[in-house]
């Protein structure tokens, strides 16, 4: 049991090789490299949000408002691009992740000074936001003609055969796994996730980690904001409606614990890349679309079945957290 | 979950409040204060809220997902949770339509939407209590899963044509302005009252959300307990899957798209404490109305619904903020 838990990142890698393989039985363009590619590119939101969800349920919490956050930021920044073309992109990256760190830095007060549990504080703040995004807004949209021309083609650009987006995520991907593999507040997040109690005994203050955490979740919105609104070229109050289960779903699919504690880099990419995979193999096997919701909630379940076998013991207890002194 | 937690939670004070303070000082007098003060604004803001009319369209704003919301409560308390409660408004509907198309008449109608809110809340309660797997995540993924069923189902199309006998459930009147919706709430809202402040099985909830595991070895069946409760809020997501069908006439894939977290919003306004163990369905009836008020009011104002959303957002918030910011400010004063 325990070897398989250790492995469930290489488990999932298998299902998705085994999903991908079987597709390609049938259309072997499905299997080409460069379709694959194209795969991770188109799934590259999904990885860095999965990348800041799994800090933030790491610690015990979860973050329902990042989706929210996404379209508030996003509706700024191209607000901003559209008013002021000269501000150079990088500039607007920089802002970005400013704005949601902020939003993720109000979620974290809430939960870390006034001890709200972080479900009903992301709950609240999932609908401010994004009722938030209207008023700024006053319900327009801003669409390609309002955006500068560098705005959309930045994240277009290619770089050593990839597209400038592809390599966010791998830049995503790099700084989370040596942010937590590497650094005494990473190792921190995954302390107070296992063992809350014994992590202030420790001298780490479990609530200011729950902060960071949510400030880092916050960030990776901030910035998916911009990813999002220049890819798809439209800004709107709607952007990313409903997404925020959908980031939650990879984290559970990639094996990452709602308990806490436990969770990899590895298994959340994997997880996102997981919904990518039947997300793009669904139109090449000629599958209805409106397929796909039932697949990943059919997916979901069976992640969780197989992963509780692992994690029996903490598994029973969700929601509660361990108020630490 | 350790010893120590307890100590800092629970701390003994010298002496109880007295009642009648403490009465004062309650969470459902906190909410009736609220309620009062939303009402009052809107009845200077708009002169069209003050008429029986209106007060009686209000009710449609909330009835609905209040009735799913009385059902949560218990879970909730429990130290469950529910997130597919919409997808199963979604599936029932869907179902119902089918079944319209095959030619039912409106008795099978309800028995086929109360029967696939039953079966959605028992598959929810046997992964969760058969599996051991945590709630929240198995309702993330059913909700998915039924809502998907519905899309692979209905596609972008929709059903039409219920009949009028149907249109009843969402759209009639007992007497005057008093809908069949409201007085179904009133009436769910005393069984359910009954059932969790007044029976044995109400307490065991209560027990269950304190301490699973005491409640265990008291003898209590916690997995069967669950269950119940898993089922019985499917069922009333059938019912309101009746209502809101009945009330839109047609059926979309999309239906109550959303509702889930209104539902839960209500609830832990009600005073209903996320973490389990405590909560009263006075305080959700409360918060049910408020949230109905504050929508139906800001309509009449014809703010948008989103902005609406920041309201109730801000609410849940600050009503949750408020007590424990007076706890803290009250401890440090009282030394």
């Amino acid at each position: 049991m325990k070897s398989l838990t250790k492995y469930r990142e290489i488990w999932l890698a298998a299902a998705i090789a085994l999903l991908v393989a079987a597709v390609a039985i049938r259309f072997p363009a499905f299997a080409t490299p460069s379709r694959l590619l194209t795969v991770f590119n188109d799934y590259t939101i999904l990885i860095i949000l999965a990348l800041g969800q799994m800090t933030v349920i790491l610690t015990r919490s979860i973050d329902l408002s990042m989706a929210a956050n996404l379209a508030f930021t996003g509706m700024v920044i191209a607000m901003t691009n559209a008013a002021y073309p000269a501000i150079p992109i990088p500039m607007l990256i920089i802002m970005a992740m400013a704005i949601g760190s902020l939003l993720g830095a109000f979620n974290g007060i809430l939960v870390w000074k006034l001890d709200i549990p972080p479900i009903v504080v992301t709950l609240g703040t999932l609908t401010v936001f994004r009722g938030a995004t209207f008023v700024v807004s006053g319900g327009a949209w801003v669409n390609a003609d309002a955006m500068s021309a560098a705005f959309i083609q930045l994240q277009r650009g290619v770089f050593l055969g990839l597209p400038i987006l592809s390599w966010f995520a791998i830049a995503a991907i790099a700084a989370f796994y040596l942010f937590l593999a590497r650094t005494p507040l990473g190792r921190s997040i995954y302390a107070a996730g296992v063992n809350p109690t014994a992590s202030v005994y420790a001298g780490i203050d479990v609530g200011r980690i729950k902060f960071v955490a949510f400030v880092i979740s916050g960030m990776v919105s901030g910035l998916c904001g911009y990813l999002w609104v220049s890819r798809y070229v439209i800004a709107s109050t709607e952007v990313a409606n409903g997404y925020e289960l959908q980031i939650v779903a990879a984290c559970v699919i990639g094996g990452i614990s709602i308990a806490g504690g436990i969770g990899s880099v590895a298994g959340a990419v994997l997880g996102a890349l997981f919904l990518g995979v039947i997300g793009s193999a669904l139109p090449v096997i000629n599958v209805s679309p409106f397929w796909q919701l039932a697949i990943s909630g059919a997916a979901i379940i069976l992640a969780v079945v197989l992963n509780a076998r692992g994690e029996k013991r903490q598994g029973r207890i969700i929601l509660r957290q361990a108020e630490a002194a | 979950m350790t010893t120590t937690d307890v100590a800092t939670n629970r701390r003994v004070p010298d002496r109880l409040d007295k009642p009648l303070t403490s009465a004062l000082l309650s969470w459902e007098m906190l909410l009736v204060l609220v309620a009062v003060a939303i009402f009052v604004t809107n009845s200077l803001a708009s002169p069209y809220f003050l008429n029986a009319w209106s007060l009686s369209d209000l009710t449609f704003n909330f009835v609905e997902k209040g009735l799913i919301a009385l059902a949560m409560a218990l879970l909730i308390i429990s130290g469950e949770i529910d997130l597919s409660v919409a997808a199963i408004i979604a599936l029932a509907s869907t179902m119902m339509g089918m079944a319209l198309q095959a030619g039912a008449d409106t008795p099978v109608l309800v028995l086929i939407g109360l029967g696939v809110g039953l079966a959605c809340g028992a598959f929810n309660g046997a992964l969760v209590t058969r599996l051991g797997l945590p709630s929240i995540v198995v309702t993330i993924g059913t909700m998915s899963l039924f809502r998907g069923i519905a899309y692979i189902i209905l596609g972008d199309q929709a059903y039409r044509g219920y009949p009028s006998s149907f249109a009843f459930f969402g759209q009639g009147y007992v007497w005057w302005v008093i809908s069949l919706e409201i007085v179904l709430f009133a009436v769910m809202a005393v069984i359910f009252w009954f059932l969790l402040h007044r029976t044995s099985f109400g307490r065991t909830v209560f027990v269950i959300g304190n301490n699973p595991v005491a409640a265990a070895f008291s003898g209590v069946r916690v997995e069967r307990v669950k269950f119940i409760l898993f089922c019985l809020t499917g069922l009333m997501a059938g019912v309101a899957s009746i209502l809101l069908t009945s009330r839109l006439g047609s059926t979309r894939p999309s239906i109550a798209f959303g509702y889930e977290l209104e539902v839960v919003t209500m609830v832990v306004l009600g005073g209903v404490a996320i973490l389990g163990g405590s909560g009263s369905i006075i305080g959700v009836v409360l918060a049910a109305l408020i949230m109905g008020l504050v929508t139906f009011g800001l309509g009449l104002l014809n703010v948008p619904g989103i902005v609406m959303s920041i309201f109730t957002g801000s609410l849940l918030i600050v009503v949750i903020a408020l007590p424990i910011l007076w706890r803290r400010f009250r401890e440090a004063r009282g030394g």
